[in-house]
């Protein structure tokens, strides 16, 4: 059976490469298996492996026709986010990352024969550096969930302490992922309260907790609840007083209209990078963003590859891996993380995206998702009951809603009528069983938004 | 030769900027929200002023700009890549366009089943599908890549421990130094000590230091076979009995998984927890780093009072109601070790690997494994037998399985000529280097892995090359360090790319140095 992927299947080669190592049958090359574990060919054929034969690429195609008319994305994009978050993917974007040489290359360990590729994930960390204002950027991490975990752990190692300051409100998932990274060192996440009414941190409690312990003071920056805080430039400060790192983690379109963190005193600086031209998906692949401050410690503590501008043999410009010898290849049990194959293709996606809106297109595109977020938020205000927002501070994309029903029913209820919208907050810090997030970006047009509103009002005033 | 890789003097984005160009706009907001919503209004503290310094370009420049650098970058597409350790097959086109469909775009993890039933079946199988192969109990498709995978199976491993009351004393996780790297950070990073075991002379783990090491303290061993040497570890049915002796678990790192398929499974031979690579053995690709997908899978072995492995690994499970037929998605149990992201999985990652093993089945799988087996020791032979400055250590009789680690010592002890040199070489042929300097154990290391892929003109092409580099070596060691002069650069400067002064890990360090903002890095 000569099968289209295997180029030497077919019997002519076959045959002639085993003659040429000199076994008979192929099974005389497996023979240091220990016979009682090895497999006789008809046994593992009947493995339940797949459909128990290979399939034809007809076949395959059909089959997964079939399986994806059972995904049904709703008619209008999700009203969600709360870590990511529905928007437009320009196809230009979606273009460049199917390059086969992009697409199919592997991490570029041999720099010469993979410049472009290097030089795409430089910019992207060029880029990301640029609208955060912090100096050093590596070229991904999984996710921002686990870009924290790695900055905690950092931070465990720069400062020799376990505690970590984190708002109450903090994103529920990213928590239990830090949590799972911190827990093995002895880490411990500590709530600073958040107030009621603006969804502020509040300063004095956190002064109050910042002792000579904490290893880091963890802002988000826009919240989890989408409240961008404007205590965030003091929290820092609270940080700085106890020798404690300042970690930040955001939202990146965001960024091109607030307050970057480099110019907030942020040490370190994590996000997810899928808002900026990565499908939702489901779940993944996104892409985590690290970045720290221009210092030798920081550096050469932080997790993760780091691409570097440098000259080649004849004083041409020349991309190479940088910092190696904080990496698990050199370093093994020592290493800063075990981290190796990251989101490199979901960097090209970022790079590409935030080079097509640039500094204007970025700022336009924040500015029109604070704009219809607004009116969402307006709108639903104007209902009888209802308080949107609930958290009366500043916000761009996501914001909390008070409803008279209970949130479950609520979503229940847009269900039915063709809408996904809302977070259910009730579980987190004091918020109740009526309380939701709510998310509207570009991809919602005023119509879907009205939708939105009227159906609530529909269940509301019923 | 006749290889030239394409040399675009292709400036930064930053380089080509035009200030008022732009390549993607928003729609034009409606005048009516306008009108409801006000004037746009940001609190003083928190507003950013400026926009940020990114350039300005428009589509097409974005656009040629990025193909240019496709065109200087090099992936299974373009030729053989035979990394060894990386398994870097090809990625059939056909479960492109499932993996990346645009269905996908607006699918926000958490939306109601109902909406993914295909989805969460794809993913469901997939699991099931992957315990077949592996002959363990239960995987979850939850980590993000093969290190991701590896740190879930050692928080595995301390749980298990906690859970029954011994993490206090099972402090060790033994690793054989000829480990991938990852392994050792890993154990770290679970917050083990991590003890390196030997090789001994056949290749295998060293059992007798392996006795002196083991103890109570052992929490687990990490072992992957095939090894990184190729070679099966003989030794691995009597490694697992002296780690389940004293409690601890058997770890299998399963980035090696093609020299095993079609023949033996690590599930029958003693190991507890492993991860795989479905961007390895399982053909998704691997996007110039990632993105990956490391599921871990588990023996039902138990751990204490009806608890067992099953119900201590992380993330969401997928199941399915057999009376009903429909999948649903579960949140992580009370013993299990946690989220270690956000979200179910890598979805990407894990539609390519379906479309993968459904399209091959048993058989396929078989012949996969069988070769990528013959492709390997056809290679030995061509080279051992025409060449005489390349050696096979560490027992040279014995067949390698899915890859072989080569030594370029003879040559730079005659001629001065490196293992980095072959590479460069072989890059200057248009072809892929292998690993390098990888394992550890092996000086000037070549590590080849063709894998099924590679047809035999092209093993015989590598072949040819290595003899051509052994012949300038010989005849003229000089021109070998002058290598590649093909690629779009020539060698690199790793000394200006690291040094304190000069390093540049982005443009705005390179700025502000010019401007005298910063300093050193130190």
């Amino acid at each position: 059976m000569a099968h289209p992927w295997i180029p030497n299947s077919v019997d002519g080669i076959r045959r002639a490469m085993l003659e040429y190592i000199g076994v008979g049958d192929v099974s005389e090359l497996y023979k240091d298996i220990p016979e009682d574990v090895r497999f006789k060919a008809r046994d593992w054929d009947m493995l339940p492996i797949g459909f128990g034969r290979p399939l034809s690429e007809i076949e395959v195609s059909r089959h997964m026709d079939e399986l994806f008319s059972r995904i049904s994305p709703p008619r209008v994009p999700p009203f969600m986010g709360g870590g990511v978050w529905p928007h437009y993917v320009p196809e230009a974007v979606r273009y460049i990352i199917s390059r086969a040489e992009f697409l199919t290359a592997y991490t570029p360990y041999q720099a010469e024969v993979n410049q472009g590729l290097m030089q795409a994930l430089f910019e992207y960390q060029s880029l990301v550096a640029e609208l955060l204002e912090m100096d050093v950027v590596n070229c991904s991490m999984y996710d921002w969930s686990s870009a924290l975990g790695e900055a905690m752990l950092m931070a465990m190692r720069v400062t020799g302490r376990r505690v970590f300051l984190v708002p109450e409100t903090m994103n529920p998932r990213h928590r239990r992922v830090a949590e799972t990274y911190v827990k093995p060192h002895g880490g411990v996440l500590v709530d600073v309260r958040v107030d009621r009414e603006m969804g502020y941190v509040d300063l004095d409690d956190l002064s109050s907790k910042a002792l000579g312990d904490v290893a880091a003071v963890y802002m988000e920056y826009p919240h989890y609840t989408g409240v961008v805080d404007v205590n965030v430039g003091h929290v820092g400060d609270v940080a700085r007083r106890v020798g404690a790192l300042y970690i930040m983690g955001v939202e990146p379109i965001s960024m091109a209209i607030l307050k970057p963190p480099g110019r907030l005193g942020a040490d370190v600086v994590v996000g997810e990078g899928q808002p900026l031209g990565l499908s939702l998906n489901y779940g993944g692949p996104y892409l985590g963003i690290f970045a720290v401050r221009w210092d030798g410690n920081l550096v050469r503590n932080m997790p993760g590859r780091i691409i570097g501008l440098t000259e080649d043999a004849q004083g041409r410009r020349a991309f190479a891996l940088i910092l190696q010898t904080r990496e698990q290849h050199i370093r093994r049990a020592k290493a800063t993380s075990n981290i190796t194959t990251n989101e490199a293709l979901m960097a090209i996606a970022v790079a590409s995206y935030l080079s097509l809106l640039g500094k204007t297109g970025l700022v336009e595109l924040a500015k029109h998702i604070w704009y219809k977020s607004h009116y969402a938020a307006k709108k639903l205000s104007e209902i009888k009951g209802v308080q949107a927002p609930l958290l009366k501070g500043e916000f761009v994309i996501d914001f909390t809603v008070r409803v008279p029903v209970k949130a479950l029913e609520l979503k229940e209820w847009l269900k039915r009528h063709g809408i996904v919208a809302g977070i259910p907050l009730n579980g987190l810090a004091w918020f109740s069983e009526r309380d939701l997030l709510l998310t509207v970006t570009e991809v919602h047009s005023r119509e879907d938004i009205d939708v939105l509103v009227s159906s609530v009002e529909a269940l509301v005033s019923r | 030769m006749n290889f030239r890789q394409a040399r675009w003097s292709e400036p930064l984005v930053f380089e080509m900027s035009f200030e008022g160009r732009v390549g993607f706009i928003p729609p034009r907001l409606d005048d009516e929200i306008v009108r409801v919503v006000g004037e746009f209004r940001l609190p003083e503290e928190v507003s950013r002023g400026e926009p940020p310094n990114l350039p300005s370009l428009s589509e097409i420049e974005v656009l040629r700009h990025f193909v240019r650098l496709s065109q200087m970058s090099y992936g299974v597409d373009l030729g053989p890549v035979p990394l060894g350790s990386c398994t870097m097959k090809y990625n059939p086109k056909v479960a492109f366009k499932y993996a990346f469909h645009e269905k996908l775009s607006y699918i926000h993890p958490l939306v109601d089943e109902d909406y993914v039933q295909g989805l969460l079946e794809i993913i469901y199988r997939l699991e099931r599908w992957l315990e077949a192969i592996t002959g363990m109990d239960y995987c979850s498709v939850h980590p993000a890549a093969g290190a991701h995978g590896e740190l879930a199976g050692a928080l595995i491993i301390r749980r298990y421990h906690e859970l029954r009351g011994s993490i206090d004393v099972k402090k060790e996780i033994l690793v054989p130094d000829s480990a991938h790297g990852t392994n050792p950070a890993t154990g770290t990073m679970a917050g083990f000590k991590v003890v390196e075991i030997p090789t001994d002379e056949r290749g295998n783990i060293d059992v007798e230091a392996l006795k002196h090491v083991v103890g109570e303290s052992t929490a687990g061993l990490m072992i992957t076979n095939p090894n990184t040497l190729g070679l099966f570890d003989e030794n691995m049915v009597e490694v697992a009995k002296l780690i389940h002796g004293v409690d601890g678990l058997l770890y299998y790192d399963g980035a090696n998984l093609n020299g095993l398929l079609g023949y033996a499974r690590p599930g029958d031979m003693g190991v507890d927890v492993l991860h795989l690579n479905l961007h390895k053995t399982f053909s998704s690709p691997h996007g110039g780093g990632g993105p990956g997908a490391g599921p871990v899978c588990v023996k039902r072995r138990p751990v204490k009072d009806g608890i067992t492995l099953v119900d201590i690994t992380p993330g969401y499970r997928v199941t399915f109601d057999e009376r009903t037929g429909r999948y649903t998605v579960r949140e992580p149990g009370s013993h299990s070790v946690g989220l270690l992201r956000s979200w179910l999985g890598n979805v990407s990652q894990l539609i390519w690997a379906y479309t993968y093993i459904a399209s091959m089945g048993p058989q396929g799988l078989r012949l996969v494994g069988e070769t990528s087996v013959i492709n390997t020791n056809y290679f030995i032979k061509r080279v051992l037998s025409e060449t005489k400055l390349y050696t096979l250590p560490y027992n040279p009789e014995r067949p390698r399985k899915h890859e072989v680690v080569l030594s370029a010592e003879r040559m730079k002890y005659e001629t001065g000529v490196a293992a980095e040199d072959v590479a460069k070489g072989l890059l200057d042929a248009g072809l892929h280097a292998p690993t390098i300097y990888f394992p550890l154990i092996v000086k000037e290391a070549l590590m080849v892995e063709f894998t099924e892929s590679e047809t035999k003109e092209n093993i015989d092409a590598y072949v040819e090359r290595l003899k051509e580099i052994e012949r300038v070596a010989l005849e003229n060691p000089e021109e070998a360090r002058k290598w590649p002069q093909n690629t779009s650069v020539t060698r690199i400067d790793n000394v200006k790319a690291n040094h304190p002064k000069t390093v540049t890990p982005t443009w705005r360090v390179k700025i502000l140095r010019e401007k005298g903002v910063i300093g050193p890095l130190r």
